[in-house]
């Protein structure tokens, strides 16, 4: 191991940043990061071994003790429950032999839940040892556990397992126009780069993330600092449930989005970008690679670009599982090799990013439409849409439709004639910009996708009238309080009250003051969390309560109080103890 | 002329650079905090100081004073979330003051008191966490642990070591240790150490003060927090 480590650091210039990456190869190699490493990167790396078990233990995907040969992940999504995933978690926990959550004893193969893997349109979706598997059944499942038993080595397994579509059902504006390699930057140059700033500014292009900024006002905003040091970041980190356009984009569109970091690089005179892709879309990582070398081959990245005399490259850098890091000052240091805790702002990144130095962070699809304004001009773009939501928003359908897939629309677009297009019937309600964003009931279809309207970063999932909202509220509140990063005490403490005063509720147990108290805590975290992901870990609980009081009400006893606290629940460890379960070791809560 | 913000309809004067908190404490007004302290590096975490700049929510700790901005500290509104926010802290870890040697001297209990907390309110977590009383000198008792980090910054920023650490993610957060065996005794804490007296809670003592000043006679027993918050941060501010 002590070789192995030693040349991991070399390739990585012993540099404190890179730490990710080698806990990812130790991760690979071990199923585990063992005691001995973290001692020895600390030494190599000249950091301590407190921030490295930070590390470890802030990211899903490493861990501090062994984990199977077979690491077998399924996605918890909601989309994926919609689709099966309870029943094939377990029988599958029952054909290998191991209990969710663990390792099998002979150590080969360890199983669990994992958020949302991004394949919700061809769902239920898992991923083994860190790469993607697709549409799983129960004949995919005994072949799986045949080749697990038979220590099979990955690169054997059968690629139909791994096997992905792009699903691109609805092509607009970006997708319908595949761009030749480099004319974005060759049409920007051509312009001038003020005046192609000037062009996407009269674009009104704003970032694709969600939230919405002006880009071309943040291009500016970091262009001014007066710092020789750049950075250009691709927010590749893709973790909100039910979003999976930039896998599409990044699969089918990589040069584009690489052209739109690399013009954002001229624009703002930086010298590296980095894509931070999330860990769950490591099958894409080797055909990215390839993908910048073509372009380093053609003088598109590297030195003297374009023989213009301007220099930039690009860095590919993979999570480890962690939805946190989509906040882009979590992403930052993330990418600095530290937890994905989220900054102090101001600073904001513009200013103040990676290493300090002004950093533009943007969207995978955000740097995919700057490419294209750059070779079609502002107005080409700013003439679809609505007046403060211009262009296209691809969006990423999945859940109770015919045609799952990538549908990129107008802004402006009413949420029927989407409805109608992916073949939606007998629809309860949608949620429209993941568990963060809005959940709309079935009178609202005439509403509308744009900024002013419904936000969304990509997300759509479609609920028929055979769902239970308050199952849907129950996966997303878990998922919130299973991915807090925990900076902060309204988040960090409230995500896990709040999924416990849920359970309460939904387990028949709440009484007339717990809805109350329910939209309370609500409001708390809302309020007063340190960032987005606590600012809207509560929206799927008030966005229902809202339209479905009654549904709430319905769960709760006729009783004035019934107290949190399970009485009985509590002397299970008495009980235990005394090895006694007779009626007289139980008792009543409330007399009812 | 100095610049000036206003914080509950009072003028209060501040230099560039200065947080909404520090132009605070210089001025005389109180904030509520448990991460903040005037000589390290602000945290942002806990919360407590939560204050409306011009309507908006933000951390006085960490936010900057400047020009214009109209600050809401005293508030009913706020005093009743940030009660909310303390009965978090409580919950969340294992605080029985009566049994805690740090009573009295507890900034915890202290900021509860000043919010007039009365009760819980929310269900009690009641997580299992160790004890570590491997030092001669220094304990830590994890069931008190509020992760405001001010250990970690005042041994780093201090001390110049590197004792404390905080790891693990959302609810599992938990203090850690600079040690292979994970354990106090092999750091290189001294009882003198900065980070062994700043904790805000009964999470890191010293051994053997317990009870040296008896209850009835300790720091928040005559004075409420906000008097001694401003007594001795005061300086600080300026």
């Amino acid at each position: 191991m002590k070789q192995f480590i030693q040349d991991l650091a070399e390739t990585n210039r012993y540099q404190a940043t890179h730490l990710l990456h080698i806990l990812r190869e130790v991760q690979s190699r071990y199923h585990y990061i063992p005691e001995a490493a973290i001692e020895q990167i600390a030494e190599l790396l000249n950091i301590s071994r407190t921030q490295i078990i930070g590390v470890v233990e802030f990211y899903s995907f490493f861990h501090l003790t062994p984990r199977g040969q077979y690491d077998l992940l399924i996605s918890d999504s909601i989309t994926d429950h919609m689709l099966g995933k309870q029943s094939l978690i377990d029988y599958l926990s029952e054909k290998l032999n191991v209990a969710i959550g663990k390792v099998r004893q002979d150590g080969v193969v360890s199983l669990d839940n994992t958020s949302c893997t991004g394949m919700c349109d061809q769902g239920p979706a898992g991923l083994i040892n860190g790469y993607a598997l697709t549409r799983l059944d129960r004949p995919k499942i005994d072949q799986i556990t045949d080749l697990i038993n038979q220590q099979k080595p990955l690169d054997q397994w059968p690629g139909k397992l791994f096997h992905v579509d792009d699903n691109i059902i609805e092509s607009g504006l970006l997708l319908s126009q595949s761009i030749n390699q480099g004319s974005a930057l060759q049409s920007a140059l051509k312009r001038g780069l003020k005046e192609t700033l000037t062009e996407l500014d009269k674009s009104g292009l704003r970032g694709r993330g969600g939230a919405g900024f002006k880009t071309a006002t943040k291009w500016k905003f970091c262009s001014e600092e007066h710092e020789n040091q750049r950075y250009v970041v691709c927010n590749a980190d893709e973790g909100e449930p039910g979003t999976f356009k930039d896998r599409v984009l990044l699969n089918s569109y990589a040069h584009q989005v690489f052209e739109g970091m690399t013009l954002c690089a001229a624009i703002i005179s930086a010298q590296q970008g980095f894509l931070y892709l999330r860990g769950e879309y490591l099958h894409l990582y080797d055909k990215l690679q390839s993908v910048l070398n073509e372009r380093r081959q053609a003088g598109l990245l590297g030195n003297n670009i374009l023989n213009e005399g301007f220099n930039f490259d690009i860095e590919i850098c993979l999570g480890a599982g962690a939805y946190i890091c989509g906040e882009e000052s979590a992403l930052i240091e993330s990418l600095e090799g530290k937890m994905g805790i989220p900054r102090n702002r101001p600073p904001y990144p513009v200013t103040q990013g990676y290493l300090g130095k002004p950093t533009v962070v943007n969207n995978v699809e955000t740097f995919m439409a700057a490419a294209s304004i750059a070779i079609n001009g502002g107005d080409w773009f700013a003439k679809v849409g609505t007046e403060k939501s211009k262009g296209t928003k691809i969006l990423s359908i999945c859940g109770d439709c015919s045609r799952p897939g990538i549908y990129e629309y107008p802004f402006g677009t009413s949420i029927q004639s989407v409805l109608n297009d992916c073949g939606a019937s007998d629809v309860l309600g949608i949620q429209i910009g993941g568990p963060s964003g809005t959940f709309i009931s079935n009178k609202e279809f005439d509403r509308k996708l744009a900024f002013e309207d419904l936000a969304t970063g990509g997300s759509f999932i479609v609920f028929n009238n055979s769902r239970n909202i308050l199952d849907i509220v129950n996966n997303f509140t878990h998922f919130f309080a299973h991915e807090s990063c925990g900076f902060c005490t309204p988040c960090r403490v409230g995500t896990s009250l709040l999924k416990k005063q849920l359970d309460k509720i939904i387990d028949g147990h709440g009484s007339a003051g717990d809805v109350v108290a329910l939209e309370e805590l609500c409001q708390l975290i809302k309020n007063h969390s340190h960032c987005g992901l606590g600012q809207t870990a509560a929206n799927p609980v008030l966005t229902t309560l809202q339209r479905y009081p009654e549904l709430y009400e319905s769960r709760l006893k006729e009783i004035s109080y019934e107290p949190g606290f399970d009485l009985d629940g509590a002397l299970e460890t008495a009980r235990r103890l005394a090895k006694r379960n007779d009626a007289g070791a139980h008792l009543v809560q409330v007399e009812e | 002329m100095s610049k000036t913000i206003t914080i509950d309809g009072n003028i209060i004067p501040f230099e560039d650079g200065q947080t909404i908190m520090e132009a605070a404490t210089a001025a005389g007004v109180y904030i509520p905090h448990l991460c903040h302290h005037p000589e390290y590096t602000p945290h942002g975490s806990c919360k407590l100081c939560t204050v409306k700049v011009n309507g908006r929510i933000c951390s006085a700790c960490t936010f900057p004073a400047m020009e214009g901005q109209d600050v809401l500290n005293n508030t009913k509104e706020l005093t009743d979330d940030r009660q909310k926010i303390t009965q978090m802290l409580f919950v969340e870890g294992n605080h029985f003051c009566p049994s805690c040697e740090k009573t009295g001297n507890c900034q915890l209990q202290a900021v509860a008191y000043h919010l007039n907390m009365l009760d819980n309110h929310f269900p009690l977590f009641y997580p299992s966490r160790e004890m570590d009383s491997s030092h001669p000198d220094v304990m830590i008792d994890h069931n008190r642990c509020i992760f405001c980090t001010l250990c970690v910054r005042a041994s780093q920023e201090k001390d110049g070591k590197d004792v404390f650490a905080i790891s693990g993610r959302g609810i599992n957060k938990h203090l850690i240790v600079n040690a292979q065996s994970g354990l106090l005794k092999d750091t290189d804490i001294d009882a003198t150490d900065q980070a062994a007296h700043i904790c805000p809670t009964g999470a890191i003592l010293i051994k053997r003060t317990g009870y040296q000043v008896p209850i009835g006679e300790r720091i928040y027993d005559h004075k409420q927090i906000d008097q001694v918050s401003l007594e001795t941060e005061h300086q600080h501010g300026e």
